[in-house]
């Protein structure tokens, strides 16, 4: 018999076991893989040595080209090559800023649109994943075995349909998501940690197709937002687009086909990347009717041209800076995150609103990937107690539908998630047995302004005269920044309740599907694939239950430690076993059987951290 | 089904006191927090995930309360019996309700930021005035209703120097 062990709430038995995890930046167009080597962050290259793997996917007849290889072929393939797919997750073909510019055949679907190519509709869950994919294996490749899990990044500003379709992404990608970590915390972390920073940081992150901006407060390993706001689809694409626009202006062409457009997009993204470093840049391409273009752009007047995009970054950043309550002269220091905070006429107009310049020693492509390593580390449980403690919060307000199209918030933003808010709402007519329940998310007063998340009715309302029902609508969001929405009819003996995810969430049944259709995968190997999610999850649960009965078997009666341990002998039995049914009842009594002791042990643990405290204060006196 | 939620003050260590150190609040929040948030759980059981959830939802609440000095008396009300309804109650004393009405008719006629600012100073010099008052009605004299109509002035209050707030902020832009 092993020894006892004490180990923390939520860590393994096995604390010496290295549990590999890692971070992921999904960018706009670039993503990064990295992970915590022997106590330090690291990106990892490919097999040729290259850190940034381009969000590029190319369908083919046969196959998926994902990366350089596919960036290549942009031009010559435009209607198969999806780049900034990014732009396109949780949103319809009507939210995407000159779709009517872009190459792909656009299908649109019920709360994301998908893209009709050569392998089939594919929808942008799908083609992430592909990115997903390969930075999973290399991950696997170069760190020599599975992943327990990663963190994925995603912009602060992203609201629900994206974070969930990014979440549905990785799963998708078969990668257990730890958390969805946003962009610009991740980058804080990597920069305090490093710098052992302390005070009031702000993080301007304009990467290639969203712009965030976050205030936060590091304190003693506390890192906490205090506001965040930004534009999930202001990015360099757009500056790259304003001078795609002045090149079609200057050489007065229209209508051109798919690969000129492909053609003179990556001259103009060429050009805004010679302005960062020269005075101008040369544009130079051969149509393919045989026309050239050939102009020359001076920084200035590129400048100039897309200080409209550049003004609507600084008014986000003062908003952030209001709802922090703070001034810019209270900000210590501002972190550049993405590529395009490489234009200096950006990082003059952040220094001149901050009134400093901006910290650029840091590598603003990679801050993002080697500070969701650091948080993946932390979440595998590598970190042994040694831990900081992220304090984040949500973006945009999430409210529900009143009457006369008006919007109730329930949840304001930069509200410090997990958060959950409650609302009472009563019916308006006599005998009224059902109601519609509509969840927006937006600052804005009307419906129609705010992005619909979710509709559902709760049905089986106990007929009453027109006010005496009471309806309880709660929203709950976790860590990831996900909403969840219950409504109870609570002044009725009788509880209607429904619980709803948002429409464009995927299901479990649609990811199997989907993980099918895209590995091509028989049956079987997705069966085998679920037993081992499920043998995994039962060594998982047995070991917790170990360490929370030799820690704190004294929160139970002889009864209830009885029903645990007969639960937990139930789950051994099966949990190496072949059959999937069997190990995930054993699994859902077990978990069922320790709730309470679960929440025991979360108050004892709260005594004692508070006590901590307690002493802390008498010994400082 | 789980153990009762505990509340605000108790869940962080605190006795239901109106008088609050901030800095003690900031701490132990912290502490609650680094025992409680599902990063520590990320690894754990499905359960073990869902019971951090709650509990660092419920810190959040708490923490969210207690550091407003208008929200935290409202629950102390609450708690002892006398809730604010703040929605339904409008009864008002006469002198804070002509108060009010000559504060909008300064915001009206004030032409420059320096008469805002002034009315500004005004505003934040009565709200800690209810403040002060409010710390003796709950800690000293334990008169809740009295504190609860105090609560109910306050929060017109708020809500005035909001709107300052914003037209200030819009004479800024």
């Amino acid at each position: 018999m092993a020894l006892l062990q004490i180990a923390e709430p939520g860590m393994s038995t096995a604390p010496h076991q290295h549990r590999l995890a890692v971070g992921i930046d999904l960018g706009t167009t670039n993503s990064l893989v990295a992970t915590v080597r022997h106590g330090l962050p690291e990106v990892l290259a490919d097999a040729q040595g290259r850190a940034l793997l381009p969000s590029v996917v190319r369908y083919r007849g046969a196959g998926v080209e994902v990366g350089h290889g596919a960036q290549a072929q942009q031009a010559g393939d435009p209607r198969n090559t999806i780049s900034s797919v990014k732009r396109f997750m949780g949103r319809g073909v009507k939210d995407v800023a000159h779709a009517e510019n872009l190459p792909y055949d656009f299908v649109d679907a019920p709360g994301m649109l998908q893209l009709r190519t050569v392998a089939g509709i594919k929808s942008p869950v799908e083609v992430s994943a592909e990115i997903l994919k390969v930075l999973r294996v290399r991950a696997e490749a170069s760190l020599g075995g599975p992943l327990v899990g990663a963190v994925i990044t995603v912009p602060a500003y992203f609201d629900d349909a994206q974070r969930q379709a990014t979440r549905d992404a990785a799963r998708l990608a078969g990668l257990n998501v730890l958390r969805l970590l946003n962009e610009p915390t991740a980058a804080a972390l990597a920069y305090g940690l490093d710098n052992e920073a302390e005070g009031v940081y702000a993080v301007y992150d304009l990467g290639g197709g969203t712009f965030d901006v976050s205030v936060l407060r590091l304190r003693k390993g506390v890192f906490e937002v205090l506001a965040t706001g930004g534009d999930s689809a202001l990015g360099g694409d757009d500056f790259d687009h304003r001078l795609y626009c002045w090149i079609l202006e200057q050489g007065n062409l229209s209508l051109l086909p798919p690969e000129d457009q492909s053609l003179l997009t990556a001259r103009a993204r060429a050009a805004k990347e010679l302005l960062s470093s020269k005075g101008k840049a040369t544009i130079q391409a051969r149509l393919s009717d045989g026309r050239w273009v050939n102009l020359t752009i001076g920084a200035e007047g590129f400048a100039s041209m897309t200080q409209h995009l550049v003004a609507k970054t600084l008014e986000a950043t003062r908003q952030a800076l209001r709802d922090a309550q703070l001034k810019p002269a209270d900000v210590k220091g501002v972190v550049l995150v993405g590529g395009a905070t490489r234009m200096p006429h950006v990082r003059k107009a952040v220094a001149d609103l901050f009134g400093q310049a901006p910290l650029t020693n840091i590598d603003p492509d990679q801050v993002v990937a080697l500070g969701a390593a650091m948080q993946a580390n932390l979440l595998a449980g590598n970190r042994g107690g040694d831990d900081w403690l992220l304090l984040d919060v949500i973006p945009l307000s999430l409210g529900l539908e009143t009457m006369g199209g008006l919007v109730e918030k329930v949840i304001p933003r930069n509200s410090t998630i997990p958060a959950a808010r409650a609302q009472e709402f009563t019916t308006f007519k006599d005998g009224q047995t059902a109601m519609a329940i509509h969840v927006l998310q937006g600052e804005r007063e009307l419906v129609d302004h705010c992005r619909s998340l979710a509709r559902f009715e709760l049905r089986g309302i106990p007929p009453m005269a027109a006010g005496a029902a009471r309806i309880r609508v709660t929203f709950q969001v976790d860590a990831d920044g996900l909403l969840e929405v219950t409504a109870m009819e609570t002044a009725s003996a009788v509880q209607a309740r429904v619980e709803v995810k948002p429409s464009y969430g995927l299901g479990d049944e649609d990811i199997a599907r989907m993980l099918q259709d895209s590995l091509g995968t028989a049956e079987a190997d997705l069966r085998a694939r679920a037993l081992r999610e499920q043998q995994v999850d039962a060594q998982r649960l047995i070991e917790a239950t170990d360490a929370a009965l030799s820690a704190d078997a004294d929160l139970l009666s002889a009864a209830e430690r009885a029903e645990v341990e007969a639960r937990l002998a139930a789950v051994r039995a099966v949990a190496a076993g072949d059959e999937a049914d069997a190990i995930k009842a054993a699994v859902d009594a077990l978990a069922h059987a320790t709730d309470e002791f679960a929440a025991r042990r979360m108050d004892r643990s709260i005594r004692a951290a508070l006590a901590g405290r307690r002493v802390d204060e008498v010994m400082a006196r | 089904m789980s153990a009762r939620a505990p509340d605000h003050f108790s869940l962080l260590g605190f006795a239901p006191r109106f008088a609050l150190d901030p800095q003690a609040l900031d701490a132990a929040y912290q502490r609650v927090q680094a025992q409680v948030h599902p990063d520590r759980f990320a690894v754990a059981s499905a359960a073990e995930r869902r019971v951090a959830m709650q509990w660092a939802t419920r810190a959040n609440e708490a923490y969210r309360v207690l550091r407003d000095p208008v929200q935290r008396a409202a629950c102390l009300c609450e708690m002892h019996g006398a809730p604010i309804e703040g929605e339904s109650n409008t009864a008002m004393p006469a002198p804070f309700l002509i108060q009010q009405m000559a504060w909008r008719e300064a915001l009206d006629e004030a032409g420059s930021s320096a008469e805002r600012e002034e009315l500004q100073r005004a505003v934040a010099g009565e709200q800690a005035r209810l403040l002060s008052d409010l710390e003796r009605k709950i800690d000293v004299e334990q008169d809740f209703p009295g504190a609860a109509a105090l609560v109910r002035q306050l929060m017109f209050t708020s809500k005035f120097s909001g709107e300052l707030a914003t037209i200030a902020q819009r004479g800024a832009a």
